[in-house]
């Protein structure tokens, strides 16, 4: 598209000294980004600290946390459904906000988002105390339908039933599906009227096309995010800025950046509301400042810093059916940091090390929900101070770059916890995950449920016999997750569908290209039951105990069995079976969209919901027990330390599993070396190590248990301390006393 | 496991000659001799792990061999000290075992270890594992060693260790024996050795108030250390009692129940004394 003349002059100033050409004729960030950023091989020594400013802003939110964690949430708005321009002008303090813009006109204050179901609206408002407005109760009731009543209308009575029993659990038909991650590079490299004309002209494309229903539905998505643009620019004008135009500064960069993702988190209460690859694209801006004598470094820490405050007070408006399944309050603010670039370059300047001093200049914190794409050529500075950061704070999560690269491209960035996707080209239909432990129990029970004995699926017999035999089983077990497969993928298919229709993401879809690969990301949890289980019927013999009804309520087991997370290819390639023969199964549905079908590993907190819903289970686990997290060994089973742990995780295939598959350790400092400096080098180590064995996904706590088991008693003394779950951080006294006795109780790697 | 290193055996167990006797091929030269002879080279064996930054440098494959001539008070690993509560076990399914870690080993800049109790009680086969993990596995080798049986470590073994962690448990004669029912000089005639073969140490030295602490010991155990020039480090380990219930569990009696563990301060001073010798201690 050619500018116009006046356009070229707000180009030429807000362009100058960039090089390059390919990203100004099209929309194309990540070339600017090759194009343009200077990377950094050095060491921390040139960070600054906070500035006062800082620190008051901080310390003010910081006085309101404990009334919102008393509470549940410290305010909300019941009377305006929130859109991107519904709200006036927010600030945490007027005068001190750098970086401005809130989701609501109130700090820590939330919105109603009632497209995704007014139910889920109405039951929030109710379990923290708030009545709904009867205004937009009767709107969302009678006259504009929702996400959640559409997904309803379509659902057959099997899903139903699946749904109930938690053998598919914490689908996203009662809450928004999240993890699409927006381009928000885009407003501040081309202003916001440059991206409007090329959606124009995408529309115009779809409006030279035969309507078939396809492109019907383009064009609307199109004008809807024509629109959603529109109220973009709107919203930043409420607080006093033209971002029609490109940003000319780092501090506008920064600004123009937030105003985008902050429209995305003003109409969306998605799962995961990810924020992409942005360091290096800031820093270019920053840089040019800084070269320029216009900044100094304090001050450029400085924006990143009032940035990533507000970063951490995203709020949605939850269930606490929600809550129970990720708990902690999480908003998967995730940014992604570093790796290589495909010439070779680290993806590191001062602005990623910028982005981690943040947790020292603010305290450790969950969110934003800062992941490394670890590489083993990764400069030996950011290294350092990337474990270091870690050891620290307990905040960072790694995953392989070396895996990710080659599939998505170095622009990638992770929506959520583990799912990669290239920023701006991809999205995902979220699909939670199906539970494979609780499928191996109706194997056995000829599709009974082993808690209520109701019939959840016709046509299988139950197994017979004093004991199980391993081939029966694992015969059944396979047409058990052969329907389980095809009931899934229906139940995803049936939400998508009704999010498109009744809760389009269209700010972040305005962020992308007109012609993006979506996926359709399964996922299994449960892995390590299923796995131990079938290895002690394979290794061991197992007893079975029937009720008066014959239904199978638990398993004596005889003699030994190899576990799971032992590196022990007896049991590991039962998990690599289960893994590879799903998503096998999985790719034998059509999905919507004719999205790419993918699987995760993961559970995030919902293991514990899951471990609640299943009875008792073949390798010993008792009824209600929560299962190990994400693609982790059962606690306690592996017994040679975390590295023998992750090697069998690392058995996993990525190919079949490329939603991610998520591994947490928590290992006492000892564990890592006897000095700083040392604990630094060795887990620098430990992630060289392991990625090198084609691990993907670390996330690594190094705390005591007593200090969390203080944290219980005295959590007015722990107000930011964080820990890791399967994918993302918390604040650990956000956690229910559930999680927390989950999260003590799981394996700590110490050094004895 | 690791950290702590005295691994012994109670009043009233068999002696350490009478154990050390349950190991038939001792002393002979370990390989490629060994390596050619028709029988499986077999040890007993404890157990292994794998551990970061606790048994020399990086993310380690320790191999930890059952049996110990010595009778530490603050033993943290009695359940190694008896060579009959090991398995038998061959160099090939160690070296399977540590094949899986290669990789991992390699890239963390880590290596193989073997621990014990007292590796050099089973001189052969410790033998044949350092040549395989160091020429098969081409991974950096570290022993784990009192230096009580330094005698045992032919030079052919010590060319296939890249690291000695030697534990000098006290300077005093007679402390020495009162921790390790053993003598010192063993140790002292050891350390010599690998300093004119240039072999690089660790020293290891654990402090516990009231036994080993004296200014006047770790003086001792500095200065040597410090004349030895081929000590890169010395590790200063605070005496902990998480070993106890071990003890509790085989019915043994662990004389050092009432003993409180160093503070910080009594760790830094004692550091303080071999940087004193120009050592680097930690």
């Amino acid at each position: 598209m050619t500018a116009t003349p006046a356009e070229k002059t707000v180009n030429d100033e807000a362009w100058d000294g960039f090089k390059g050409g390919l990203w100004r004729d099209a929309i194309d960030v990540r070339d600017f980004v090759q194009q343009n950023y200077t990377p950094y091989e050095g060491d921390d020594s040139f960070l600054a600290g906070p500035t006062e400013r800082t620190t008051a802003v901080w310390n003010k939110l910081l006085s309101m946390f404990p009334e919102e964690i008393e509470k549940g949430i410290y305010d909300v708005d019941v009377k305006t459904p929130s859109r991107i321009d519904a709200f006036k002008p927010g600030y945490i303090d007027a005068d001190k906000d750098l970086i401005v813009g809130l989701q609501t006109d109130g700090a820590l204050k939330r919105a109603i988002m009632p497209n995704g179901g007014w139910r889920m609206v109405e039951g929030a408002l109710n379990a923290y105390g708030y009545e709904a407005d009867p205004e937009v109760r009767e709107i969302y009731t009678h006259l504009r339908k929702t996400h959640n009543e559409g997904v309803f209308d379509a659902y057959t009575p099997e899903i139903r039933a699946c749904r109930s029993s938690g053998i598919i659990t914490g689908l996203p038909d009662a809450y928004g599906r999240g993890r699409i991650i927006g381009d928000y590079r885009r407003v501040a490299l081309y202003g916001v009227d440059r991206l409007i004309e090329d959606k124009k002209a995408v529309k115009a494309q779809f409006d030279a096309e035969w309507p078939t229903e396809d492109v019907i539905r383009g064009r609307e998505e199109t004008s809807e995010q024509i629109k959603a643009l529109g109220e973009l620019k709107a919203m930043a004008q409420s607080y006093g800025y033209d971002i029609s135009r490109p940003a000319q500064t780092g501090r506008e960069a920064v600004q123009w950046l937030y105003f985008a993702y902050l429209a995305a988190v003003k109409e969306q209460n998605g799962a995961a509301m990810s924020i992409g690859r942005i360091d290096n694209f800031l820093d270019i801006y920053l840089q040019r400042d800084i070269e320029a004598g216009r900044i100094t470094e304090a001050e450029a820490q400085e924006f990143i810093d009032d940035f990533v405050i507000k970063l951490r007070i995203v709020r949605f408006l939850r269930t606490p059916e929600y809550n129970e399944l990720y708990s902690g309050d999480p908003t998967w603010v995730t940014w992604s940091m570093a790796g290589m670039g495909e010439d070779g370059r680290p993806l590191v300047s001062r602005t990623t090390f910028r982005a981690l001093q943040t947790l020292y200049n603010l305290g450790p914190a969950p969110e934003p929900n800062l992941t490394v794409f670890w590489s083993q050529q990764l400069p030996k500075g950011f290294k350092d101070f990337a474990s270091k950061v870690a050891i620290d704070t307990s905040a960072l999560q790694f995953e392989s770059d070396e895996l990710m690269r080659p599939k998505y491209g170095d622009d990638t960035a992770i929506a959520c916890c583990v799912s990669a996707m290239a920023v701006g080209k991809q999205m995902q239909f979220f699909g939670a995950r199906v539970n494979v432990a609780k499928a191996l129990l109706y194997a056995i029970n000829g599709g009974r449920d082993e808690k209520s004995g109701k019939v959840v699926v016709k046509g299988f017999e139950p197994i017979e016999g004093e004991y199980l035999d391993y081939e029966t089983v694992a015969k059944q077990y396979d047409a058990m997750l052969e329907w389980l497969a095809k009931t899934y993928v229906h139940a995803l298919n049936v939400i998508h569908y009704m999010h498109d229709k009744y809760a389009y993401e269209r700010i972040e879809m305005a962020l992308h290209d007109r012609e993006i690969l979506r996926t359709m990301a399964c996922g299994i949890a449960g892995l390590s039951v299923a796995t131990d289980s079938l290895s002690a019927l394979k290794h061991a013999k197992v007893k079975v105990v029937r009720d008066e009804s014959g239904l199978a309520v638990d398993y004596l087991i005889e003699g030994d069995y190899p576990a799971y997370g032992n590196n022990d290819d007896r049991v590991d390639e039962i998990a690599q079976n289960i893994v590879s023969g799903f998503m096998e199964k999985i790719r034998k549905y059509p999905t919507y969209r004719n999205a790419l079908h993918t699987q995760s590993v993961l559970t995030i907190t919902s293991n514990v919901v899951y471990g609640k819903k299943t009875g008792n289970t073949p390798d010993g686990r008792r009824a209600g027990a929560p299962f190990a997290p994400g693609a982790n060994p059962m606690n306690g089973r592996d017994e040679h330390g975390y590295i023998a742990s992750a090697m069998s995780v690392a058995k996993l295939n990525y190919d079949d599993a490329e939603d991610g598959i998520s591994l947490t350790n928590t290992i006492t400092p000892d564990a890592l070396g006897r000095t700083p400096e040392d604990r630094i080098a060795n887990l620098s180590g430990v992630l060289d190590g392991f990625m090198a064995s084609d691990g993907f996904h670390m996330n690594v706590n190094v705390l005591n248990k007593a200090t969390l088991e203080d944290a219980m008693e005295h959590p007015e003394n722990y107000p930011q301390l964080t820990i890791r779950v399967s994918g993302y951080a918390v604040n650990f006294v956000r956690l229910t006393r559930e999680q927390q006795l989950d999260v003590i109780n799981r394996t700590f790697h110490g050094s004895l | 496991m690791t950290v702590l290193l005295g691994k012994d055996i109670p009043v009233g167990a068999p002696t350490a000659d009478e154990r050390i006797g349950l190991h038939s091929p001792a002393g002979l030269p370990s390989t490629p001799a060994a390596a050619a002879t028709q029988r499986p080279i077999e040890g007993s064996v404890h157990s292994w792990d794998l551990s970061t930054g606790v048994d020399g440098p990086g993310t380690r494959f320790v191999t930890f061999l059952a049996g110990c001539p010595l009778a530490c008070l603050y033993c943290h690993n009695p359940d190694t000290m008896k060579m009959r509560n090991g398995k038998r076990t061959s160099a090939d399914d160690v070296l399977a075992e540590a094949a899986k870690y290669t990789t991992f080993i390699k890239a963390s800049g880590g290596g193989a270890t073997i621990s014990g109790g007292e590796p050099l009680l089973q001189p052969v086969f410790a033998g044949e594992l350092f040549h395989r993990m160091k020429h098969e596995l081409g991974l950096h080798t570290a022993l784990d060693t009192s230096g009580f049986l330094g005698v045992r470590a032919t030079d052919a073994m010590l060319r296939d260790i890249d690291l000695v962690l030697l534990d000098i448990k006290s300077w005093d004669r007679d402390t020495y024996k009162k921790v390790t029912a053993r003598e010192l000089q063993p140790t002292l005639d050891f350390a010599h050795r690998l300093a004119d073969l240039g072999k690089e140490v660790h020293v290891r030295f654990v402090l516990v108030p009231g036994l080993t602490d004296a200014p006047a010991n770790i003086e001792g155990v500095a200065a040597f250390a410090g004349s030895l020039g081929n000590v890169s480090r010395v590790d200063v380990l605070p005496f902990h009692k998480l070993g106890q219930s071990k003890w509790e569990a085989l019915d043994m009696p662990f004389t050092l129940a009432e003993t409180p563990s160093p503070g910080p301060e009594q760790v830094d001073a004692a550091k303080r004394i071999f940087e004193a010798h120009g050592l680097t201690a930690v």
